[in-house]
């Protein structure tokens, strides 16, 4: 009796905790909505799940429970019941995985006009690059880091001439323009995480990541770091600002280029002798 | 050695010999360097629960740090890394798995099966010297400079090798060694528990016939044969770029503005090697627990186990394919992305099988006569908190849910309820049901009830609330918060409440070991097989059984695990060992 309940209390609590949560997502700032819904729908399902599973628990442990009369059913297969129960279970999962995979598709595929910008991060720093007006990012190793060329970006690669690097600034994107964010690391793996994008994705050294995304409302964004990278992991953090395209060509105007960065101070000269690419 | 070709035509049991052991000389040789199966599981259980206490006590100090940020002084950010990163290893290697396979192994598959012992009692002894002295050279992190490795408990490259991270000096290079010891231990106890269920059954015991918990401590040995090697070798090789200067894991690095003699190596290659041992890993731990949670229910429900063939069956399906979703731990790692596509497929699919099991106990208990003792009352908590746990579980397996949920809460909270809430339930679960076969006396319910209800309450409210803070997007791994502008205060309040929590129910644990200290002296006398279970342990000639288990005469089996409750019979359950009624 006294279980039973308990397990209805633990039900009903259940549900109203998620009904009445203070914890959801935060408001999206993305076109990802098509993660939410997916969410939002497993959500549904489960919950379903859950509260036919565990009522359907509870109902037995009242119904059944121990008394000097009751003498347990023998039935040891029901074959028909299990056939029922197996397909509903698959036609469930179904449900939830067919619009997890057509929003992963989307997920890994930037549509072609979408704008790029490169985030390196570095034990506890974001550092940003983006190619020049009508040009493209210049290839990047770690090989290539010196004091002068923090993230390694590949000085023979024609490409790199006109990369603006922004180190220590904020980062700024434009409003509702899709962005491929190439992702890469110098030293140990990191995450480059904002939730309201719903999107993140690992940052690895030797190789290189990306995601998309297109930013739906203009503000400022926190960054933070979603893989542990060491002691200062919790305070890897880093400014996004969302912004109109005036702005942006604002903010764009007053960043660095890479050949003057360089140029400035005679970077050339002091390049590791290994690795380098002609 | 007895030769059993059970399930062929025309057998009779009376047609096997019996099977000798190897008797201990000397008090030495009984208690501590014990060939017996039975002696061996307690040892492992024994070191294995101790293992897991440091484990508890790290966890209430990372609560006390999230919860009260600086409140304890001496939890710097080098100790918060060192002690999730020991709670984690600790709690899933050396304690769940031993515990499972090593104590619930050893006491239960020789006895189940009607056997005297182990079919190779020396390695067998072996196997938990070597346990011992992985535990040793894990602990011995704590006394080194440095410290134990602070890495994270998955001990992901590059971070875990290099300066900067807590214990890179010493600390992850006894890590690496003490898991190569662990595997190289586990592997001779895991032969032996294959060898044994596959070679010595007792006479009639066909496959068919094993109770779930043998077959669910069978395919999770087979699981873990398979798995463990990935841990192995990715291990020596992450000792080979930590004290050779290979570099497998290790890509071109810039650190403190310098580039490491390193270059060309792959991190993510470690990532798949620990995810293919890690993830059937999980189910290496719950496996057993299904098996033994089955059991625990078809017998205090006086019913017999429903489906039984379709359980097997979902036992060895799951144990297939876990082998094939690794990968989604990785989804967001940078792995090609085109993975995610199979691996949430292969992800999704596992859980029918595991529904069908859920489905299949529940079944057990429809139209039963369930007596609620604190067995049953923990297979209960267990089903509800493997539920819930294995629900969320779809939302990571679903490649595209994953990717706003991982790296935060919602995961911690996940892996907490279904690899390490739900399995724990079962474990005292399975102390309470066969303390009386260990010991010959009782526990006192009256703790028994307490230590359950506020283990149960309080882990299902920790963990179910903690989904939440995922959902909102609180990252895991981090020794605070601080001021960020996505996180409400109110999640500190959620936080307090969270550890308030974990203070008591770790607390409450200590309930259950003075239940199991004071009742192995002055429990009440347990009557035989107590219980009234049908399964081959509890028809030993003595309880606690014998060195050899059975004395004189080992048993021969005639029916299947389940008969209780068998329309006609004169009692409710019908021992395995009793041969048909014949007129």
């Amino acid at each position: 009796m006294i279980v039973a309940g308990v397990i209805l209390v633990i039900l009903v609590a259940s549900v109203l905790f998620h009904l009445f949560t203070p914890w959801w997502m935060t408001p999206i700032a993305a076109d990802w909505s098509t993660i939410d819904h997916t969410l939002r729908l497993t959500f549904w399902v489960t919950g379903a799940a859950f509260v036919a599973v565990i009522a359907f628990l509870g109902w037995c442990v009242y119904r059944y429970r121990h008394s000097e009369t009751r003498r347990a059913h023998y039935e040891p297969e029901s074959g028909k019941l299990e056939t029922y129960l197996g397909i509903a279970t698959t036609i469930g999962v179904v449900f939830l995985l067919a619009p997890g995979l057509v929003v992963w598709n989307s997920y890994i595929h930037p549509p072609a006009d979408a704008a790029e910008v490169e985030i390196v991060g570095q034990q506890w720093n974001w550092f940003y690059r983006l190619p020049a007006e009508g040009g493209k990012l210049g290839r990047a190793d770690a090989r290539f880091v010196t004091a002068e060329n923090p993230l390694g970006v590949n000085p023979y690669d024609p490409n790199s001439k006109g990369n603006l690097i922004v180190n220590g600034g904020d980062l700024h994107l434009r409003v509702n323009k899709p962005v491929k964010i190439l992702l890469r690391s110098i030293d140990v793996i990191h995450n480059f995480y904002i939730p309201e994008f719903r999107a993140k994705m690992d940052m690895l050294p030797g190789s290189e990541s990306f995601f998309w995304v297109t930013p739906t409302r203009t503000g400022t964004f926190e960054i933070l770091c979603a893989a542990y990278c060491g002691t200062g992991h919790p305070f890897m953090r880093g400014t996004l600002v969302v912004e109109s395209d005036a702005d942006y060509e604002k903010w764009i105007a007053q960043q660095q280029k890479f050949t003057a960065m360089n140029e400035q101070k005679r970077g050339f000269a002091a390049l590791p002798a290994t690795g380098q690419e002609k | 050695m007895v030769e059993v070709r059970a399930g062929e035509e025309g057998f009779h049991p009376d047609d096997f010999e019996d099977e000798e052991v190897p008797h201990p000389r000397s008090w030495w040789t009984k208690y501590v360097f014990s060939q017996d199966a039975k002696v061996v599981a307690l040892q492992y259980a024994g070191t294995a629960i101790f293992v897991g206490f440091i484990a508890l006590v790290m966890s209430w100090l990372m609560r006390i740090q999230l919860a009260f940020p600086g409140a304890l002084s001496f939890i710097d950010q080098d100790h918060y890394y060192q002690f999730i990163t020991m709670h984690g290893m600790m709690m899933v290697v050396y304690v769940l798995t031993a515990v499972f396979l090593g104590g619930f192994g050893n006491y239960l598959i020789p006895l189940m099966i009607g056997a005297r012992d182990m079919a190779f009692p020396f390695i067998n002894m072996l196997s938990y010297w070597f346990y011992l002295l992985a535990v040793l050279i894990l602990l011995s992190g704590f006394f080194l400079p440095g410290g134990p490795t602070g890495a994270g408990w998955t001990l992901y490259p590059p971070q875990a090798l290099l300066q900067g991270t807590p214990g890179s000096q010493y600390g992850i290079v006894v890590m690496f060694a003490s898991l190569c010891v662990f595997i190289a231990g586990f592997t001779m106890g895991g032969l032996n528990y294959v060898v044994t269920v596959l070679q010595l059954r007792a006479p009639g015991m066909t496959m068919m016939r094993l109770p779930m918990t043998i077959w669910g401590l069978f395919i999770a040995t087979i699981m873990a044969l398979l798995a463990f090697p990935g841990l192995f070798v990715a291990s020596l090789m992450m000792l080979c770029d930590r004290l050779l200067g290979t570099s497998f894991f290790m890509p071109a690095i810039v650190q403190n503005g310098e580039q490491l003699a390193h270059v060309g190596g792959s991190p993510i290659l470690y990532q798949h090697l620990f995810w293919f041992f890690g993830h059937p890993e999980v189910y290496i731990v719950a496996v057993p627990a299904f098996g033994i949670v089955a059991d625990l229910l078809s017998t205090h429900a006086r019913k017999n186990l429903f489906g039984y063939r379709m359980m097997v069956w979902a036992t060895i399906a799951i144990g297939v394919l876990s082998f094939v979703v690794w990968g989604h731990h990785m989804f967001i790692s940078g792995m090609n992305p085109l993975f995610g596509f199979f691996f949430a497929t292969s992800t999704l699919i596992i859980a029918i099988p595991t529904a069908i099991k859920v489905y299949n106990w529940i079944f057990t208990i429809w139209r039963g006569d369930i007596h609620l003792n604190v067995p049953m009352l923990y297979s209960l908590s267990f089903i509800v908190t493997f539920v819930v746990g294995g629900l969320s579980g779809l939302f990571l397996g679903n490649v595209a849910v994953d990717v706003p949920l991982n790296s935060t809460y919602f995961v911690v909270a996940h892996f907490h309820m279904v690899m390490g809430i739900a399995p724990l339930l079962v474990i005292f679960g399975a102390i309470y049901h066969w303390f009386p076969l260990i010991s010959g006396r009782m526990m006192n319910e009256k703790l028994a009830l307490a230590h359950f209800w506020i283990t149960f309450l309080g882990t299902y409210a920790m963990f179910f609330t903690m989904h939440y803070l995922g959902v909102l997007g609180v990252p895991r791994r981090y020794y605070e918060l601080g001021q960020t502008a996505f996180i409400p205060p109110s999640v500190t309040s959620l936080n307090i409440f969270i550890t308030v929590l974990a203070l008591i129910v770790g607390a409450a644990q200590l309930v259950l070991v003075y239940n199991f200290i004071r009742s192995w002296r002055h429990g009440e006398v347990a009557a035989r097989n107590p219980w009234r279970a049908t399964t081959l342990e509890w028809q030993t000639p003595d309880m606690p059984p014998p060195h050899d288990n059975w004395g004189p005469q080992a048993p021969k089996v005639y029916r299947w695990a389940y008969d209780y409750s068998v329309p006609g019979a004169p009692r409710d359950y019908i021992p395995q060992n009793q041969p048909e009624a014949r007129a």
